[in-house]
């Protein structure tokens, strides 16, 4: 069998209402990890050294298996377990799993935009007797963030490449739509390479747009990098 | 559990040809042929910018259609895959490391008199390799998590097994499942422990960053 147009134009009107479902759950995943990832940051910073120790090692192990088996997991046992089982729709469990999955990256984004956040930032807020809740939300967080957000905005294109992977619970997202239409009319080729197409389409410019918005940033803290340096020889 | 050495031997084969296929677009990014180098650019893109299952589906499905081949077996058509993403993603830290290394080392080289080839083999690669090591490790880790995937086309891996398990007996799933993540967290276990040591080799005599 070879190309053919005709099926192509059939499949794409087929597949398209997939890409609602698509990159909605990508963005559900995404804001998901993004405040999970907050409560990993936050477990890891108790300066209690077997709490410690238990959430990076935690973490170390949700990175480093499949998200595909996560996902199962989530699906498929969560339910069985007794007590505490409950059985989720297959768009929740892919929230659920992807967004877990992904905050454990993002958790380490923010700890190193945290972690980046020069020392005398930390001492001047002690000295002028900034209270915790403060000291955070005026001097240490508005300087830890914006350096990450080429980051998290890469983590957003890689979510959107992961989450074909809920279709194998039923996500009825692209890739579930076309394998769906391939298997009907024995035509993988052309709905497969449509899928293929959109996330090339949709993710490259994205992938170009960050790269853009970091050197931008990147710049920007060389300007005010040299403004300091500025002051500090006039003075 | 059966499905260790399918998981075992994709990931070791499809490790192997990813570096190989890292280091051929990587150093043809770099080459001062345009064609090549927009050729590799493409290839690069397009597998950067698609997901792995996606890529993974339509090799299984797509590739017999069009040309009416089959890529060997199963097997063939996952480590193909897998390798073909992954170097995709290793070829820019290729790129990346070589570009990093300071001008001044091939204009010495030069000075010395010495063939583009010495050139790369025996100044630029042995500086740049160092420094792509850790994020081979990192890639390497991913590369397992991404071996699970082969279990969609009908391969007999951890996961497979695993889920013909739950299905003969859905009450076991919770129990079934766990095992299987902690039997990944195992493999992992020796390569997070060899991405952590390439980091301390690259960090090693080098007088600054």
């Amino acid at each position: 069998m070879k190309w053919n147009w005709e099926t192509f134009f059939d499949a794409l009107p087929f597949i398209l209402p997939g890409l609602g479902v698509t990159v909605g759950l990508t963005f559900a995943c995404y804001l998901f990890a993004l405040v999970f990832g907050f409560f990993w940051t936050f477990l890891r910073r108790i300066p209690i050294r077997t709490i410690n120790w238990t959430v990076t090692w935690v973490m170390e192990f949700i990175r480093s298996t499949p998200p595909l088996v996560q996902l199962f997991f989530i699906y498929y046992a969560w339910p069985m377990i007794p007590g505490i089982g409950v059985t989720l729709s297959p768009f929740t469990s892919a929230i659920l799993g992807l967004g877990i999955h992904f905050s454990t990256y993002i958790g380490e984004i923010y700890r190193s935009g945290i972690e980046s956040v020069e020392k005398g930032q930390w001492e001047a807020a002690k000295a002028l007797n900034f209270s915790t809740v403060d000291k955070w939300r005026k001097i240490i967080l508005p300087q830890a963030i914006p350096p990450t957000i080429p980051m998290l905005g890469n983590y957003l294109i890689i979510m959107f490449k992961e989450v074909p992977l809920a279709s194998t619970i039923g996500v009825a997202g692209i890739l579930l739509m076309a394998n769906t239409y391939g298997a009907r009319n024995w035509a993988y080729l052309e709905p497969l390479t449509i899928v293929g197409i959109i996330f090339l389409l949709l993710s490259y410019p994205s992938a170009i747009l960050i790269n853009k918005l970091e050197k931008r940033m990147n710049r920007r803290f060389d300007k005010e990098m040299a403004f300091v340096k500025e002051e500090v020889k006039n003075a | 559990m059966r499905g260790f050495n399918i998981t075992i031997t994709v990931l070791i084969a499809s490790a192997i040809f990813s570096y190989l296929f890292a280091f051929i677009a990587g150093l043809c990014r770099i080459s001062e042929n345009p064609i090549i180098r927009h050729v590799t650019a493409v290839y690069v893109e397009v597998f950067r910018g698609t997901s792995l299952i996606v890529q993974l589906f339509w090799l299984y499905y797509a590739i017999p259609m069009l040309f009416g081949i089959q890529l060997g077996s199963n097997w063939w058509t996952g480590v193909i895959a897998i390798a073909l993403n992954y170097g995709a993603y290793m070829s820019e830290v290729v790129r990346g490391s070589i570009l990093a290394i300071s001008k001044g080392q091939t204009e010495a080289a030069i000075a010395l008199n010495m063939s583009k080839f010495q050139r790369m083999r025996l100044i630029i690669l042995p500086q740049a390799v160092r420094m792509m090591l850790p994020e081979f490790g990192n890639y390497t880790i991913q590369m397992l998590k991404a071996t699970s995937l082969v279990s969609l086309i009908g391969m007999t891996d951890i996961l497979y097994y695993g889920d013909i398990i739950r299905s003969s007996n859905l009450s076991q799933a919770p129990i079934v499942y766990f095992l299987v993540l902690i039997f990944y967290f195992l493999l992992a276990l020796p390569l997070i422990w060899l991405t952590r040591k390439a980091e301390s080799i690259s960090k090693k005599g080098v007088a600054s960053g």
